[in-house]
């Protein structure tokens, strides 16, 4: 227990390092993953396909894979540089890792959702003269994303844990730090486990809690 | 070209053809809507009425033949299409109203996203299109919190505020409880009596009555009969629509 206070400065930076990285990652995932599902289904094939290609290769690599690719692929092959501090690099590169790989979630989840918006909708929506991107920009997206809220939360939760791959390549987020406590308090591996594991609970059941709330207030009734 | 007094037709169809599949659900329709005319077109489910209507704003492509809207052909694709469609209103069987979307909403996003009308603008004009169709009190409310019959008649206000050239009525009042199809009908027959070009796909002969110009019937895909309603309904001239309307008309 003294080692979780004495460490505890340590501790504090290693998860405020998590919920940047999941912060960052999650939101540039939402982006990339929503352009994805656009692409998947708009009318222009080429695109189709470029989004299909792309949700079936990342969706079925492992995220450690992907990580290790964009620290050692992009990092020192393609010499990709963020910064000239290494943890930088290294975070940076991490996050374009967990954002590619999350994308592909979001997207299949965005795109459940655009199948819950009935045919009507976006029918309508071009009867009154709405070009497509105009369409799912302003009818059929906001209503999928509301019926999505709700796997996007464990799309999001699974993100706030998956961050630790980033471990592989060096990032000193929560999951590293305990590996190095570990070696530092062995006398203390088992008070130090619990310490983390709550810390990773106190990020993630909020976030259960949150988007179920959001789900229920922003559900479009029909 | 589109003054009052303009004597070309607004929409011809010849030779149309449509197949879903093996079905041939339009055969060699020609049809010439003019303006101002309001045109019912009825005959059995499965026989085309909701595919022809459907065709007119090209949320059916055709297989064969040609369309033509205010002298030009419909076109294929894109920003011309969907110009098009701001021209051509469309009232559907199950409203369609945008279920994110508050009533005013519903009736003002044409306008202003597509026209580029200023919102305070688009607002005014909805609330007295709302109030010409009955809504008004109604308009910061959701379509989900609306009867059929409210819902159906904002959706025609919806049309309406893109100042539409005609307006399609496919099956306006077959999902409604019985006791509101008379608030929408009441709605309809005030347009046609504004002038508006209009093309139904019913089966209201009330309605027919009071508001056609022409009544068109459909069966396999074809058009079987055209006439006025009344010589319609009185004295059909083939044994296909003796026999439809002997269906409807003995209860």
């Amino acid at each position: 227990m003294e080692a979780l206070i004495e460490e505890f400065p340590v501790i504090r930076d290693a998860f405020w390092l998590t919920i940047r990285l999941t912060l960052a990652s999650g939101l540039a995932a939402l982006i990339l993953g929503t352009l994805l599902a656009a692409m998947r289904v708009s009318p222009l094939p080429i695109l189709r396909g470029i989004g299909t290609v792309y949700v079936n290769a990342i969706r079925n690599i492992p995220l450690t894979l992907v990580i290790v690719f964009c620290g050692l692929g992009l990092g020192v092959v393609l010499n990709v540089s963020f910064s000239d501090s290494l943890s930088t690099n290294s975070m940076w590169l991490s996050i374009i890792g967990l954002s590619a790989y999350t994308a592909a979630f979001v997207c299949e989840s965005i795109r459940a959702g655009i199948n819950t918006v009935p045919m009507g909708q976006a029918e309508a929506a071009r009867a009154i003269g709405l070009t497509f991107a105009q369409n799912l920009r302003l009818i059929v997206l906001p209503q999928a994303f509301r019926a999505v809220i709700a796997p996007l939360g464990s799309i999001l939760i699974a993100l706030t844990k998956n961050t630790t791959i980033a471990a592989a390549i060096g990032v000193g987020e929560a999951s590293l730090t305990m590996k190095t406590l570990f070696e530092a308090h062995g006398d203390a591996v088992v008070p130090i486990f619990f310490g983390f594991a709550l810390g990773f609970l106190v990020l993630t059941l909020p976030i259960g809690l949150l988007f179920g709330w959001l789900a229920k207030r922003m559900a479009v009734a029909r | 070209m589109t003054e009052n007094g303009d004597t070309t037709p607004l929409v011809v169809l010849e030779g149309v053809n449509k197949h879903f599949g093996s079905l041939h659900v339009l055969r060699d329709i020609d049809l010439t809507i003019s303006r101002g005319e309001v045109l019912v077109v009825i005959g059995p489910s499965g026989g085309g009425k909701s595919t022809l209507c459907r065709a007119i704003n090209r949320l059916e492509t055709v297989d064969g033949g040609t369309i033509t809207f205010d002298g030009r052909p419909l076109p294929a694709e894109g920003k011309a299409l969907a110009r098009l469609r701001s021209e051509v209103g469309m009232v559907f069987q199950s409203f369609n109203l945008f279920a994110h979307k508050t009533i005013l909403e519903n009736v003002t996003l044409g306008p202003v996203k597509v026209r580029g009308v200023a919102r305070a603008q688009a607002e005014q004009r909805g609330m007295e299109l709302l109030e010409r169709v009955g809504i008004g009190s109604q308009a910061s409310k959701y379509p989900a919190q609306l009867s059929g019959g409210q819902q159906q008649r904002v959706a025609i206000a919806r049309a309406l505020a893109m100042d539409p050239k005609m307006i399609l009525f496919d099956e306006p009042t077959s999902a409604l409880d019985p006791e509101m199809v008379q608030e929408v009908l009441d709605v309809m027959v005030g347009l046609a009596r504004d002038g508006m070009t209009m093309m139904v796909v019913t089966h209201e002969m009330g309605f027919a009555r009071r508001a056609a110009n022409r009544v068109v019937f459909m069966a396999e895909g074809q058009i079987v009969e055209e006439n006025t309603p009344d010589a319609f309904f009185t004295a059909p001239r083939t044994d296909r629509a003796k026999d439809f309307l002997s269906k409807i008309l003995t209860h």
